[in-house]
């Protein structure tokens, strides 16, 4: 028997030592580059508090924590540098930037959110603050009178109706511009688009000098809604018609080739498919509704009694009554404030995570 | 034994020409009222988008018509001297929109190259959900976070830079920023502690859109660099930012389109000041948001008009750019490879 290859024998000792199975590890931090870091947070803090603090006498915790790490950042270049080389002193060094630059990002908003809650937890342990609203509770008045339930209910019919409004709008407007794709749509997406630059408080102007001062309406829930409408369905229409046109043209594609009409494709295939974006979109809408302030203080007074009727009388909402409330410049009045604000926080925390729950659940089943 | 099949007589007759039989036969009526349906509620969303900018616009003609150019090199905001102008008032509106730009760039490029290159997987998917969030929390908490917790501390760093930058015009401040008892309340309510908190809902915004284009980068330019030996920031340097240029730009821009219109954190915190400044460490200045929403209340119909214009203003300046940031983002390749 011939072989036509020659196979190359590998003798079992003339092979170069076993390499250990396992893959080199391709990003080292050895102990000493963890000492370096650690150590360099160190030396700079200590150089920092001698210099700032006594021999610049500079105050302001800020200030100590910007030069705390600019000091930080020429101590570990320079330790680095001693032994590697240039590319990876750059590395190291970019590095530490971002993760402080995404660190601050994350402590600004914990603040916020901690700072909400902490500064109107005092609010928030009286049970009336939920039940009551301020119908002749002074501002000054201690906090076991009045509540903020005509703020919080409010909110949610002005947002509901809102919503009801927008979404089909949105939604519709997104599907005339990805599937129908009629001769205006290319018309439609540019004047869309550019509306979602209008700043709130235009839409709110605009509501105010059409429906209040021309058409004499008073300034009720209802305006408020409107003028929300009008932010809302260019970004719900907006995000809607990315969340569409990322749904593959296969699966549209297979459905025609079944037989199945376009409404079907759309309602069967289409609009499930980009379900998780469409939810997100209007969720993303709803939480900038929630927090209008300028449309409200524009399109509904503040009232401090129960009104839950959108068509009479104005409706207060917790951003309204937040803006109200802090320009008292009462401290209990303030107070009461962080309370809406937390309440308000505790609302869009709540979208938030539905929102991502939604989001989460559909990628699981597809 | 014979069968009898039934053969059916030859469909087509030999006459009949050979084309090709028509592959759309034309809408089914389900699908006419749907697209009829779907059109009519494009049309509504165009008349009424289209209504507000035109209307905006039209209202501006007689404000225009009586004050003519100098509305827009008057400072001052006298309505009832007739004095109206908003020259003050863009130049604080883009100062306030500067400072959130510059705080909120380098802050927003690092976090979005932070989440797509450097972030270890459980972080990654985490500061997603942050960044989120912080564009869904309402924009009267950041002014409430700027105005009570931030600007207690921030007003140290504006004296530290009037102190030892006051030469230049920017950080300068009317007072001596040396004095043993110094003046805070010179540097409270100023352009620079509204930036500060519009900066924090500009940042998830353009993070956003960066994040969304750098994760675009393609992977095999990526792992080649890295074959070549490269540095995670010798890959960001050399692959993923030239690629991302667009979407970085864009993204900036519409934050900054975000930033030029915000109302109620500005309102929160500046205090108005009608005057043509460059000094942004200094108490007081104006938006024109700020200026709507402060005014509209006793404004007679010819002022409401002014206050339109001024808004109208404000509109076609975020208009134009994003208007621009969209040709940026359109540029950067994105949204191809959904394909099947």
């Amino acid at each position: 028997m011939t072989t036509l290859y020659s196979v190359p024998q590998v003798d079992e000792d003339d092979a170069p030592p076993a390499r250990p199975r396992t893959p080199r590890r391709i990003r080292s931090f050895t102990p000493e580059d963890r000492f370096a870091a650690v150590g360099s947070v160190l030396a700079s803090l200590a150089l920092v508090d001698v210099a700032y603090l006594h021999i610049f006498y500079f105050s302001g915790l800020l200030g100590f924590l910007l030069c705390w790490y600019v000091a930080y950042l020429v101590v570990y270049g320079v330790v680095v540098s001693l032994a590697n080389p240039r590319p990876i002193v750059v590395e190291r060094l970019v590095t530490s930037t971002l993760y402080l630059a995404s660190a601050v990002v994350v402590l600004a908003l914990g603040s916020t959110v901690v700072y909400i809650f902490a500064k109107g937890w005092r609010a928030l342990v009286h049970v009336n603050f939920f039940t009551h609203d301020m119908a002749g509770v002074s501002p000054t008045a201690p906090l076991t009178q009045g509540g903020i339930l005509h703020a919080i209910v409010g909110t949610v019919i002005e947002v509901g109706i809102a919503v009801a409004v927008s979404v089909p709008l949105g939604i519709g407007t997104a599907v005339y511009m990805t599937e129908v794709r009629g001769r205006g749509s290319k018309l439609v997406r540019t004047v869309v688009e550019s509306m979602t630059a209008l700043p709130e408080i235009l839409a709110g102007l605009f509501v105010y000098v059409v429906l209040i001062i021309e058409f004499g309406l008073s300034k009720t829930g209802l305006a408020v809604s409107a003028a929300m409408a009008v932010t809302m369905v260019p970004i719900i229409a907006r995000a809607g018609e990315v969340a569409l046109r990322v749904v593959p043209g296969g699966l549209r594609e297979a459905s025609s080739a079944l037989g199945a009409t376009h409404w079907k494709t759309v309602v069967r295939v289409v609009l499930p498919s980009a379900a998780a974006g469409l939810v997100t979109a209007t969720i993303l809408a709803i939480a900038r509704g929630i927090g209008e302030t300028a449309i409200p203080l524009i399109c509904s007074g503040a009232s401090s009694f129960m009104n839950t009727n959108p068509v009479q009388e104005p409706m207060n909402s917790l951003p309204l009554y937040i803006y109200t409330a802090y320009t008292t410049h009462e401290s209990l009045a303030i107070t009461r404030a962080f309370g809406a604000a937390s309440v308000l926080m505790t609302m869009v925390l709540v979208l938030f995570v539905t929102a991502r729950f939604l989001v989460r659940d559909k990628k699981v089943r597809r | 034994m014979t069968t009898t099949v039934d053969l059916a007589p030859s469909p087509t007759p030999p006459s009949e020409p050979r084309a090709p039989r028509r592959l759309s036969p034309g809408l089914q009526p389900s699908d006419r009222i749907f697209h009829g349906g779907a059109t009519v509620i494009g049309m509504v969303v165009l008349a009424l988008t289209g209504a507000i900018g035109l209307f905006l616009g039209y209202q501006s003609i007689p404000t225009l018509h009586t004050y003519g150019l100098h509305f827009f090199t008057e400072t001052q905001w006298l309505p009832e001297l007739n004095k109206i102008g908003i020259a003050a008032v863009l130049v604080g509106t883009v100062e306030v929109a500067l400072v959130a730009m510059v705080v909120s760039f380098p802050l927003a490029l690092m976090l979005a190259l932070f989440i797509t290159d450097y972030a270890p997987k459980r972080i990654k998917s985490w500061l997603i959900s942050t960044v989120d969030l912080m564009a869904a929390v309402p924009s009267i908490i950041y002014g409430l976070w700027g105005f009570y917790l931030l600007q207690p501390h921030a007003i140290n760093v504006a004296r530290f830079l009037s102190q030892y930058v006051g030469w230049f015009p920017v950080f300068h401040v009317d007072t001596d920023p040396n004095a043993a008892v110094w003046q805070q309340s010179r540097y409270t309510s100023s352009a620079f502690i509204a930036g500060l908190a519009v900066a924090m809902m500009a940042i998830p915004l353009a993070c956003a859109i960066m994040r969304g284009v750098f994760d675009q980068a393609p992977l095999g330019e990526r792992e080649a660099a890295m074959a070549l030996g490269g540095t995670r920031f010798g890959v960001a340097r050399t692959v993923v930012l030239p690629f991302a240029k667009g979407g970085v730009i864009g993204g900036t821009m519409l934050a900054l389109g975000r930033a030029l219109g915000e109302t109620a954190a500005v309102l929160i915190i500046i205090s108005p000041a009608y005057d043509i400044k460059p000094r942004i460490l200094e108490a007081g200045t104006q938006t024109t948001s700020a200026l709507i929403a402060g005014n509209f209340g006793n404004a007679t119909k010819s002022q409401l008009s002014a206050l339109l214009t001024a808004g109208f203003v404000l509109f076609v300046i975020t208009l134009g750019v994003n208007s621009i940031a969209a040709v940026f983002i359109r540029r950067s390749r994105s949204g191809a490879g959904t394909e099947i």
